[in-house]
C-alpha cells in the first residue's frame, strides 16, 4: 500500500481537538514564579535611571533586575548569516545605556503570581532622556548609540550580488524601465504568544526550558553559552507550538531571562507574554523599499537589472543577521533569465521593533517588486504581461540553473523546474483569453474588475543535515526521534507517512518525537521549509535500514532469504504467502541485542527550489474602496507531494497571510516612534470574510534531484506572490497601470489612487 | 495581595470550589484554578476568540469576563465537548477536513460553532461563515474550518432527525 501521496488525516490532531494540548502557557510546575518584563515607553533615548523601589516593596515580589544586575550576560548572537561588523548592533537581554524601541526590555520582575508581577512592573519607572528617533530606513544613516559607540552609524551592512555586464546591457537597451515600490511592516503573529517555563532540578543540578520552538538544539547551546552552563546542564523541550511563521522560536531576550532567573533563584520561573508585548517585542518583518531599473529589448526581455533596496531592520540586528536582505538579493531575479544583474541591499536600523524572518522572507517582498516591474515593462512596451513573463522565463533545458552567486551560504542553483509549462497550465486553467475578454466586458459595463499574476521561485530544504533514529517495539509500534521541530504544520504525519511507505505499517502505529534536546544529540529545527526535505529524507534512509535488518532477521527465522520476503500491514511474509511473521515478533527476537532499529542521516549543501504562480481576480468598489477577491488560484510545483491535503492547507494558510499583508496588516508608527498597531484592534488580520476560496493546482512535474524523495518544501509558496498578484489585479481593475506601488493597499491608499495619485 | 473570594463554578457538569481574586478573568480561572488548559488566551482583549467558552450555552470571550461573574452559571469548555473518547461531530469534522494546523485557535472555534449551532441548528452556510468571522486563525486560511463546521452542522441535523 502506498502512504506517500495520500491525503491522510493527521496523527497529531486528537489531543488538539480535545483541549489536551501542551502549549507553553499550559506548562506549570509546583512553586513556580512568574516573570514580567518592564518595557521601554519611548522609541529612542539615553537611560538616566530605572527606579524599582516602589515595585520591590509590593508583597509577592521576589526580585527585580536591570542590566546592572545581569551585567555578565553577553548580547544575543546571530544564529545564521552573521557578519563581524554586525556585532556591535546585537541586542542585550535588557537595555544598556540606551533604549532603541518602544517595547525594549529594560527590567524584569519576578513574583509569586503573574498578576502581582504585572502590578509591580507597572510601578517600575524608567527615566529616559528622549532623543529624536530614526523612523525612515531610506533616510541618511544616523548614529546608533552616539555616546557609547561614537561614529557607529545605522547602516550595519550593504549586501551586494551581481553578475554579467550591466553597462553593456543598458547600452543596448531598447527601453529602460524604472520603478520604486514599498512593502509595509508586518509579521507572522502566531495565535500563541511567546512563553516558556524554566525548571531547575536540584537532584541533577540541571535545567529544562519548556515551551521551546523552531530551533531547540541551537537555542540550548546559545543559552548555555550566554549563561555559562556546561553542556548537559540545560535541555529544551518543545510541546505544542501555536504557529511559527519564522518568528516564533528564535532566541529572544525573554528566553534567556527566564532561564537566567531560574538559574539564579533555583526555582521554576514562567513567562508568558501578552499580545501587546508580542506586537511590540517579537520580530517584525518585511518593510522594504525597492528601486529597480531594467534594461529591456523590444520583446520585453530583460537584458539587465539594477536594484537598490532598503530593509528596515528596526532597532537591533537579531538572530537572523543579514538573512532577510540576503534572501531578497538572492531571489529577486526569480524565474527569469536576466543575463546581467547588480543589487545592493541596504540594512538600515531604525527605532522600531527589531526585524527578522516571516514566512517567505525576502521573497514576498522581492516577488512584489519584480512582478510589479514585469507588469510595468508590459505597459511600457504595450505587450501582454503574460508575454513578457513568457519571454523571460528560464527554459527547461537550462536546468539545473546556476545563478552564479550564493544565498544563505549556499550556491543558488535552481535544481529543477518546468517554468513555461506551469504558466501554460495556469492560463489553461483560467481559460485566460476568454476570462480577460469577460473582464473587459464587465469593465465596459462599469465594473472595476481585473486579473493579476505573480510568478515566483521559492527555496526550501536548507541543510546542513538532519538525523533520525527509529525503533520498532515488540508490539509493532514505531518511535521516530528527530531533532527537527513542529510549529503546527503537520510534521508528525508527514514523517510518519514517509516511514510507513517503506515499512508498510499504518501511520497510527508511528509516534514522532521532535524538539527534545535530551532525546537526540543534534537537530536543526523547523524553518526555511526544510523539515520534509531534510528530516523526511533522513526518515526514509532510517526506515530502509530498519527494513533491511527486519528482513534479514525474518529470513533466518523463516529459514529463507530476504529476497523472497515483503512487508505488508505490520507483517513480513513470503511473496508466495506461505509463511509470515509480525514485525513486532522480529523486534521481540532482537530485544536482547539492541532491538529493531534504524538510523538515517541526510546532509545537503544545496537548497531545492519549488516554483509557482498566483493569479488573483478582484473587484473594486469605488465608493468604499473595498476590494473583493472574486477568484484566487495558486499553482505550485513541490516536486513530490507527501500529503496533498496538508500541502493545500499550507498554501491556503499562506494565501490568507499574503492577503493580510496586501490589504490589512501594517505596523504604523507616529512621528515619535510610538507604535500605533499594538493590539488586534489596530493590527488587522484577515478573518474568514477576507480570505477567498483558493483553487490549488498542486504539481509534481519537476521532482528535486537533490533528495531521495524528490520533494521540495511546501510551506511558503502560498504567501510568496500574494502581494504581487493582488497589486496587478487592482491595477487592471481600475485600469491604472502601475498604480499600486505600496503594500498594504488600504482603503485610504486606494482612495488616493482613485482620486488621481499613486499609492 | 487583593482579597480573594470563594466561588463555586459549574464547568462541564462538574463543580469547582475556588478561591479567587475578583479581578481574575474567567479564562485564567478555568486554566489556573480549574486546571482546564484547553481554553487558550490569544489576545486578552476580546478580538481573537481563542478563549471562547459557553456560559449558559452562549459563546463568551472568557478573557473579557471575570471568574466571579460565572458564579451560578453553567460553563462549557472544549474539554466537555467529546463524549468520553468519542469525538463531538464538530471535532470529528475538523479532524477529517484538516480544519486545524497548530491547533491553538481550535478550542475557540469549536466552542463558538458549538454554541452557535446549539442556538440555531439550521444556520445557512452564509450564517455559519458570518459567525466564524468573529474568531482568528493564522494557519489554515479558514477554508477548512468553514467547511468542517458546515459539514458538522449537516451531520448534527441528521442525527437530531434520526
Amino acid at each position: 500500500m502506498s502512504f506517500v501521496g495520500r491525503s491522510l488525516k493527521r496523527i497529531e490532531d486528537r489531543p488538539l481537538l480535545m483541549g489536551q494540548g501542551a502549549f507553553a502557557a499550559d506548562c506549570n510546575w509546583p512553586g513556580q514564579l512568574h516573570m514580567r518584563v518592564v518595557r521601554s515607553p519611548v522609541a529612542f533615548g539615553r537611560i538616566l535611571g530605572i527606579e524599582t523601589e516602589e515595585a520591590a516593596a509590593l508583597e509577592g515580589v521576589v526580585a527585580i533586575w536591570t542590566i546592572a544586575d545581569l551585567d555578565d550576560l553577553p548580547p544575543i548572537d546571530f544564529r545564521q548569516m552573521g557578519l563581524e561588523r554586525l556585532a556591535p548592533y546585537r541586542q542585550f537581554v535588557l537595555a544598556r545605556d540606551y533604549v532603541r524601541y518602544v517595547g525594549e526590555p529594560v527590567a524584569v520582575v519576578i513574583a509569586v503570581d503573574p498578576y502581582v508581577a504585572e502590578d509591580a512592573a507597572d510601578l517600575v519607572f524608567c527615566d529616559v532622556e528622549e532623543l529624536e528617533p530614526q523612523l525612515d530606513a531610506t533616510a541618511e544613516p544616523m548614529a546608533f548609540m552616539p555616546d557609547v559607540h561614537p561614529g557607529l552609524m545605522s547602516e550595519p551592512a550593504v549586501i551586494r550580488r551581481g553578475y554579467g555586464d550591466l553597462d553593456a546591457a543598458f547600452a543596448r537597451a531598447h527601453r529602460v524601465v524604472e520603478l520604486e515600490v514599498k512593502i509595509g511592516r508586518h509579521t507572522g503573529v502566531p495565535m500563541e504568544t511567546r512563553g516558556g517555563l524554566c525548571v531547575y532540578d536540584g537532584d541533577k543540578d540541571t535545567f529544562t526550558l519548556y515551551g521551546a520552538a523552531k530551533v531547540p538544539h541551537y537555542n540550548r547551546d546559545a543559552i548555555s553559552r550566554m549563561l555559562g552552563l556546561a553542556p548537559g546542564r540545560l535541555e529544551l523541550s518543545e510541546g505544542h507550538v501555536g504557529g511559527g511563521f519564522g518568528i516564533r522560536g528564535e532566541l529572544y531576550p525573554e528566553d534567556v531571562l527566564v532561564c537566567a532567573a531560574a538559574l539564579r533563584l533555583q526555582r521554576p520561573v514562567k513567562w508568558i507574554e501578552d499580545r501587546r508585548e508580542h506586537l511590540l517585542a517579537a520580530n517584525h518583518s518585511r518593510d522594504q523599499v525597492y528601486r529597480l531599473k531594467a534594461a529591456v529589448d523590444s520583446s520585453g526581455f530583460i537584458l539587465g537589472l539594477k536594484a537598490d533596496f532598503f530593509t528596515d531592520q528596526g532597532a537591533y540586528v537579531r538572530t537572523h543577521g543579514t538573512t532577510v536582505t540576503d534572501l531578497s538579493a538572492g531571489l529577486l531575479p526569480g524565474p527569469y533569465v536576466i543575463p546581467a544583474y547588480g543589487v545592493a541591499g541596504h540594512i538600515r536600523l531604525t527605532n522600531k521593533t527589531p526585524a527578522g524572518t516571516y514566512r517567505a522572507p525576502g521573497r514576498y517582498e522581492s516577488t512584489f517588486a519584480r512582478e510589479r516591474l514585469i507588469d510595468a515593462i508590459a505597459v511600457e512596451l504595450d505587450l501582454s504581461p503574460v508575454e513578457v513573463r513568457r519571454v523571460n522565463l528560464i527554459g527547461e533545458a537550462a536546468m539545473p540553473f546556476d545563478r552564479g552567486f550564493e544565498t544563505l551560504g549556499t550556491r543558488v542553483v535552481y535544481d529543477s523546474g518546468k517554468y513555461a509549462d506551469l504558466l501554460e497550465r495556469v492560463l489553461a486553467h483560467l481559460d485566460y483569453d476568454r476570462l480577460q475578454q469577460q473582464l473587459a466586458e464587465r469593465r465596459s459595463g462599469g465594473e472595476l474588475v481585473g486579473l493579476g499574476l505573480g510568478y515566483f521561485v521559492e527555496k526550501s530544504g536548507l541543510g546542513p543535515q538532519d538525523l533520525v533514529r527509529m525503533r520498532l517495539d515488540m508490539h509493532g509500534d514505531i518511535e521516530i526521534v528527530t531533532g527537527v521541530a513542529s510549529v503546527g504544520q503537520g510534521v508528525e504525519t508527514a514523517l510518519a507517512q514517509i516511514c510507513a511507505e517503506t515499512l508498510q505499517v499504518p501511520i497510527e502505529r508511528i509516534r514522532v518525537i521532535h524538539g527534545q534536546t535530551d532525546r537526540i544529540e543534534i537537530g536543526f529545527g523547523a524553518f526555511a521549509s526544510r523539515v520534509t526535505v531534510m528530516a523526511g529524507s533522513a526518515v526514509k534512509i532510517a526506515a530502509e535500514a530498519l527494513r533491511a535488518s527486519a528482513l534479514e532477521v525474518a529470513a533466518k527465522l523463516l529459514q529463507t532469504t530476504p529476497e523472497v520476503l515483503r512487508l505488508s500491514n505490520g507483517m513480513i511474509e513470503t511473496v508466495n504467502g506461505s509463511a509470515s511473521l509480525l514485525l513486532g515478533d522480529v523486534a521481540a527476537h532482537l530485544e536482547q541485542t539492541g532491538g529493531l532499529t534504524g538510523e538515517g542521516r541526510f546532509a545537503s549543501s544545496h537548497m531545492t527550489y519549488p516554483y509557482g504562480i498566483h493569479a488573483a481576480q478582484v473587484r473594486v468598489d469605488p465608493a468604499t474602496c473595498a476590494v473583493t477577491i472574486e477568484r484566487y488560484v495558486v499553482a505550485y510545483d513541490v516536486g513530490r507531494a507527501v500529503n496533498p491535503m496538508l500541502i493545500e492547507g499550507q498554501i491556503v494558510g499562506g494565501v490568507a497571510q499574503g492577503v493580510g499583508g496586501a490589504f490589512l496588516e501594517e505596523f504604523v508608527y507616529d512621528e515619535n516612534g510610538q507604535p500605533l498597531a499594538a493590539s488586534f484592534a489596530d493590527y488587522l488580520m484577515p478573518t474568514c470574510h477576507e480570505v477567498p476560496e483558493v483553487e490549488v493546482l498542486l504539481r509534481e512535474d519537476a521532482p528535486s534531484p537533490l533528495n531521495p524523495l524528490g520533494v521540495k518544501g511546501a510551506g511558503e509558496g502560498g504567501i510568496n506572490a500574494a502581494g504581487a498578484a493582488l497589486a496587478g489585479a487592482i491595477d487592471a481593475a481600475i485600469q491604472k497601470p502601475g498604480a499600486v506601488a505600496q503594500l498594504p493597499i488600504t482603503p485610504g491608499r486606494l482612495h488616493a489612487i482613485l482620486r488621481g495619485g499613486r499609492s | 495581595m487583593p482579597d480573594k473570594r470563594d466561588v463555586t463554578l459549574a464547568v462541564n457538569g462538574k463543580t469547582y470550589a475556588v478561591s479567587i481574586e475578583p479581578r481574575r478573568s474567567l479564562a485564567n480561572v478555568l486554566r489556573d484554578d480549574c486546571g482546564l488548559t484547553g481554553t487558550h488566551l490569544g489576545c486578552e482583549h476580546g478580538v481573537c476568540g481563542a478563549c471562547t467558552v459557553l456560559v449558559n450555552d452562549k459563546p463568551v470571550r472568557s478573557c473579557l469576563m471575570f471568574g466571579v461573574q460565572a458564579e451560578g452559571k453553567t460553563v462549557r469548555t472544549v474539554e466537555g465537548l467529546a463524549d468520553g473518547e468519542t469525538l463531538h461531530p464538530l471535532q470529528q469534522a475538523f479532524w477529517e477536513n484538516h480544519g486545524l494546523q497548530c491547533g491553538f485557535c481550535t478550542p475557540g472555534f469549536l466552542m463558538l460553532a458549538a454554541g452557535a449551532l446549539q442556538e440555531n441548528p439550521d444556520m445557512s452556510d452564509d450564517d455559519i461563515k458570518d459567525v466564524l468571522s468573529s474568531n482568528l486563525c493564522r494557519c489554515t486560511g479558514y477554508q477548512n474550518i468553514v467547511k468542517a463546521v458546515r459539514l458538522a452542522a449537516r451531520e448534527m441535523r441528521a442525527r437530531a432527525r434520526a
